[in-house]
């Protein structure tokens, strides 16, 4: 199909038009030969993953952030109570542990799950390309 | 109290560290063991090390010192201190595994690709980890005085006598099965005590649970700027976890990024099961011990409750196994942050001079020394708030570096290098100020006393400003840098030639 690097001109492609260099053919490819089209896949993957991470953070700032200021601002949420149990208490004593750990293995599994897009996309090591 | 008791609890938790230490030994040969372990450590194993290294005298003593003596504020002291599992889970434990770096200064060469970066990163590693050892050596020389009458030198000499010896014969494999085996020591040092003391007053607590109502103690905000205090603390524990050297050298022996994330969300798990028992003993110490509160004698609020509570010979064994777990977290902390000093040192300053293992060795020793010098001339700040210092600098240093260089390509050597600079003199002139006990009053003296609100966005748009002023200078290999960062080591890629300096060498 290809000429030999000294041969003049033997044959006629008919194959269709080509642009530029020869073009490579898988993403992995594309990626190692830092291509627009690789960069683009490295892209999506960085931001889908920092979208993630963001979203992550905004939910613990949302929440458990919000006490001190939701304190300041209400002082009676402050010395709010129930069952004699000041809630205050038993939010960051307590509760913002399970919390916090039950955050860690939802990101766990959406950031696998993006990678795992990737791979698909990319081509596994194990997968003959 | 019998101190015969508590002496024997100290030595068996001392044993222990060196036993379990000198068994490593025999697995740990080459200048990669001694650095990393050789990155063969399952998240099970590394999960319990990384905590096991992490919760420090702050965490067995100060966070019921401060709870005692300040009430529902001072819980943010353990929670930021899990918190800051999250953040580093999500912005930094994969890729910070995938970019093969041993240390920050590695990080710092590979992502921007300049050796004055590497070598400020390097003096930052040497500050916060001193930072954080001299409380270390100050709890332990706290717990034998209380239990004892020694005078204070004696705990912190004794602790690095025996890091020395870890540090010297095993290096990093064999301080991993160390801090593994030392989470759960402290685990069970805290758990069973104060199951005792809670099985023993049972019923007994309702003339004094009058201290409990306190309005002071009891509602959150009551302080001068407490609101502002809060919220620096938060962003010192929620992003200083991240810049700590001997946390995050620990990543680099987890497989690979995805076993990184693993072993993170376990942390959180162990740490959050752990932090439930100081703020039990802070509460009871204000029950059983009120007139600790607000004095020096407060960080030991741990070890003295029991006998306060129970008497007899049940206390001496209580408090006997209180001290064993106190010395495993002065232990297994100091231990982690000598062998990062040693790390840093032992690559980039001595390392030129001497063979890697030698050198690794000679900067450990050399480490432990000084900060036994510093620590004998240093006051006695509370040790929660002097370790929670510690933080403060990590948070304006190397979480703007971990954080842009992971996330924002535009990141250059001129501004990590500016950011670094800018954040680590502020923070660590406040943290100074406050040692030695030289902080201003009013709104001033809130901002040195907590720096990292101001600190942290000062450091971030030093970093991000000075690298918009320098668009020329972005690193040459920066799109490699950014493929071995995010990608997945599943999928095969070039990820670009940056080699370790620990592994250039072997």
């Amino acid at each position: 199909m290809s000429s030999t690097p000294h041969g003049p001109r033997a044959r006629v492609r008919v194959t269709g038009p080509r642009t530029g260099r020869r073009r490579p053919t898988t993403v992995a490819a594309e990626i190692d030969a830092r291509t627009e089209l690789g960069a683009v896949y490295m892209r999506s993957l960085v931001r889908s993953q920092l979208r993630l991470a963001v979203g992550v953070v905004l939910v613990v700032l949302a929440t458990l952030g919000a006490v001190p200021l939701a304190c300041a601002l209400f002082p009676a949420l402050a010395r709010l109570e129930v069952l004699g149990v000041p809630v205050a208490w038993v939010l960051l004593g307590v509760l913002a542990y399970p919390f916090l750990v039950l955050l860690a293995a939802g990101y766990v599994r959406r950031a696998e799950r993006n990678e795992a897009a990737f791979r698909d996309l990319a081509g596994a090591r194990d997968v003959p390309r | 109290m019998s101190a015969v008791a508590a002496v024997i609890g100290v030595v068996l938790a001392s044993l222990l560290t060196l036993g379990v230490g000198v068994f490593g030994l025999r697995l740990s040969r080459t200048t990669s063991d001694f650095y990393v372990a050789s990155r063969a450590i399952g998240p099970g194993l590394n999960a319990s090390a990384i905590s096991g290294e992490y919760l420090s005298a702050a965490s067995f003593l100060g966070v019921a010192s401060l709870v005692l003596s300040r009430g529902v504020d001072m819980l943010w002291y353990p929670v930021g201190w899990t918190a800051g599992y999250l953040v580093l889970l999500v912005f930094v434990a994969a890729p910070l595994r995938r970019s093969r770096a041993y240390t920050l200064p590695d990080f710092a060469e590979l992502r921007v690709e300049s050796r004055r970066a590497r070598h400020v990163a390097s003096g930052l590693v040497v500050v916060i980890a001193v930072l954080y050892l001299v409380p270390q050596f100050q709890g332990a020389g706290l717990t034998l005085g209380a239990l004892t009458g020694s005078p204070s030198w004696v705990g912190g000499v004794l602790v690095a006598l025996v890091v020395l010896v870890i540090v010297v014969s095993g290096g990093m494999r064999s301080i991993t099965l160390v801090q593994a085996v030392q989470y759960w020591l402290k685990l069970t040092a805290l758990l069973v005590p104060l199951a005792v003391v809670l099985v023993h007053t049972h019923g007994g607590a309702d003339a004094t649970t009058v201290r409990l109502h306190d309005q002071a103690w009891a509602v959150p905000l009551q302080r001068p700027h407490a609101l502002y205090l809060t919220y620096s603390l938060v962003v010192a524990t929620f992003l200083g976890t991240m810049g700590l050297p001997h946390v995050v050298v620990r990543f680099y022996t987890n497989p690979d990024g995805r076993a990184a994330r693993r072993t993170t969300v376990r942390v959180l798990a162990l740490l959050g099961l752990f932090y439930l028992l100081p703020t039990a003993y802070g509460v009871l110490g204000r029950l059983y011990v009120p007139h600790l509160a607000g004095t020096p004698a407060a960080d030991s609020v741990v070890l003295r409750l029991p006998a306060e509570v129970l008497g007899g010979s049940t206390a001496d064994v209580v408090t006997a196994v209180l001290a064993a777990g106190a010395f495993a977290a002065f232990l297994s902390t100091s231990s982690g942050l000598v062998v990062s000093i040693a790390g840093v040192v032992g690559q980039d300053v001595l390392g030129r001079w001497l063979p890697p293992v030698a050198a690794f060795r000679a900067a450990g020793a050399a480490g432990a020394l000084v900060t036994l010098g510093i620590t004998a001339l240093s006051s006695g700040l509370a040790v929660a708030q002097a370790v929670e210092l510690a933080f403060a600098v990590a948070a304006s240093t190397f979480c703007p570096l971990l954080l842009l260089g992971i996330w924002w390509r535009g990141l250059t050597a001129a501004g990590a290098v500016a950011g670094l600079l800018a954040g680590g003199l502020l923070s660590a002139s406040a943290v100074v100020a406050t040692m030695l006990g030289a902080a201003p009053t009013g709104w001033l003296g809130a901002v040195v006393a907590q720096p990292a609100l101001c600190t942290v966005p000062l450091a971030f748009l030093t970093m991000t400003v000075v690298s918009l002023m320098t668009p020329g200078r972005l690193p040459a290999h920066l799109e490699s840098t950014m493929v071995r960062l995010h990608a997945p080591e599943a999928v095969d890629l070039d990820r670009g030639g940056f080699v370790p300096v620990a592994e250039r060498a072997g």
